[in-house]
């Protein structure tokens, strides 16, 4: 047999205090809160600051000396992308067209943002540190197909640029 | 024979009470938004947040911005409902908290460019009565609405919200009865003038908890939502209405909660009266009762914020062996206060 124990039923000044004075202390709390006033972010306004190693949309990167593409077109980034939303076409350099610091470079790269997962693999399996992921994170659009981001897109500077977090936040 | 009509404290010329009835009416449903906007936003407050503050200055355009989306909703309705009492019941609520809001007291009789006009819809002598048998009837409101869904969900909130108001509807005239046995009269207009010197909330405190704890239960409001409570019930006894239908609802549930909040002030904050001997000029006398009102208001939406909501059977034992023999008691101790302190 199961004896279920209880806590021992308050009596008559117990049970008073329970409903009026317990009462009493919840709308303390409660007016407390009004007076801190909001905790809240106003989000378009006011942005949440990312942390540095946040993944948020790709970016391609070039040499800061020369200008030229980091990314070579190896395709190691289509390969390790588990969403398979990376689709990279490579195209030889030339002495009179030089895209790219190495032999071949990207000619297409595009990403597909509406399959994406943020997860990161295709940063860690570029050679070159060309792909990393930045701190955008306000991609929505109306159509899908405005989600596939070209590599024009993903080399530019982004056009809102998220707060990042300050040593001391 | 006997007039069966009630008999009426000061009656003015036909013309000035249609006026006055308009201008009551317009005042009382802008008190709705208020109501709303305020719940939302001290919500909001009291929870740490902001809450609407979007459309229009602050969010102040909120409300309309509400009513103007259910309003061009679609009036739909269930196939297994009944048509007549299901567009009927919303106008009940409605009509009868804004007939309550008649006999709610903004001031006493006053000159207006010479005529005599009592700042209040009707000073009926059965006064609180009035209140009483048009919160009665509100019940149909919900009762008829929740039936006629033809939805068990509307019909087990109407149901529970028929429960809920008898069980409260009797603390609450037994525990005014210690205010008008006080005051010697039901005209409100008469209780209010009574309470020159002390409000009632000191002498009848017992009566003014059980008061307001009746009061939340009669508006449906937290920590009493039983009839709408939305995790077991959807929607309660409105859980089939949609756009105006619905927005009827809501706009009496709001209402209620003025008038509530209106009574208690004429009740037990002495109406237009203000402490310490400070004797405005007549006209400032509405502003001091809304000023008031809306205070009381703000008091609901702070209990709201802070209780969670009572079981049914909690509910049901509150009501009826804590504050109807409360209620009880409180009336018979100032019975016998008020007999041995008049003669």
């Amino acid at each position: 047999m199961i004896v279920v124990q209880r806590a021992p039923e308050p009596g008559g000044a117990g049970g008073f205090y329970r409903a009026f004075g317990e009462t009493l202390r919840g709308l303390k709390t409660t007016f407390g809160r009004l007076v801190e006033g909001p905790q809240t972010y106003q989000y378009p306004e006011e942005k949440v600051p990312v942390y540095p190693r946040f993944r948020g949309r790709h970016r391609l990167h070039r040499f800061e000396d020369s200008q030229l593409e980091k990314c070579v077109g190896c395709s190691l980034c289509a390969a390790a992308c588990p969403a398979d939303c990376i689709r990279v076409v490579s195209a030889e350099n030339t002495p009179e067209h030089r895209v790219s610091a190495g032999e071949r470079y990207a000619a297409v790269y595009e990403i597909n943002l509406s399959r994406c997962i943020f997860c990161g693999y295709c940063e860690v399996a570029c050679p070159f540190d060309a792909i990393t992921m930045g701190h955008d994170y306000e991609m929505s659009d109306y159509n899908r197909s405005d989600l596939i981001f070209t590599k024009e897109m993903l080399l530019a500077e982004p056009l809102e640029r998220t707060p990042l977090r300050t040593e001391s936040e | 024979m006997t007039a069966v009509f009630a008999v009426v404290g000061h009656a003015e010329a036909w013309w000035i009470q249609i006026v006055k009835s308009l201008i009551l009416f317009i005042v009382g449903f802008s008190l709705v938004p208020v109501a709303l906007m305020m719940d939302r936003k001290l919500l909001g407050r009291f929870q740490g947040r902001y809450g609407p503050n979007r459309v229009g200055p602050l969010g102040a355009l909120q409300p309309m911005a509400d009513i103007a989306k259910l309003i061009s909703k679609e009036q739909f309705r269930p196939r297994t409902s009944t048509g007549f009492l299901f567009a009927l019941a919303p106008a009940i609520s409605v009509l009868t908290a804004s007939a309550t809001f008649a006999i709610l007291p903004f001031g006493d009789v006053v000159d207006i460019f010479g005529a005599k006009v009592g700042l209040y819809g009707v000073d009926v002598s059965i006064g609180i009565l009035f209140a009483f048998a048009f919160s009665a009837i509100s019940f149909y409101g919900l009762m008829l609405g929740g039936w006629a869904s033809g939805s068990r969900y509307s019909f087990l909130g109407a149901m529970r919200s028929a429960a809920q108001l008898i069980s409260y509807e009797v603390s609450m005239g037994l525990s005014l009865l210690g205010v008008i046995m006080t005051a010697g009269t039901l005209s409100l207009t008469g209780i209010v003038n009574a309470q020159n010197g002390m409000w009632y909330f000191i002498p009848q405190l017992v009566g003014f908890v059980i008061f307001m704890t009746a009061a939340f239960a009669e508006t449906n409001r937290p920590p009493f939502d039983l009839p709408e409570a939305d995790a077991e019930l959807v929607g309660g006894y409105n859980t089939e209405y949609g756009g105006g239908r619905f927005a009827s609802y809501y706009a009496a549930e709001y209402f209620n909660m003025v008038i509530a909040s209106g009574l208690a002030v004429t009740l037990f904050f002495g109406g237009w009266l203000l402490p310490f001997g400070i004797h405005p000029p007549h006209w400032v006398d509405p502003f001091v009762v809304l000023g008031k009102t809306i205070l009381v208001m703000a008091f609901f939406v702070w209990i709201r914020a802070t209780l969670p909501r009572l079981r049914y059977d909690q509910l049901m034992s509150l009501g009826w062996k804590i504050l109807l023999p409360l209620a009880t008691l409180n009336a018979l101790v100032t019975a016998i206060i008020v007999v041995v302190t008049h003669s």
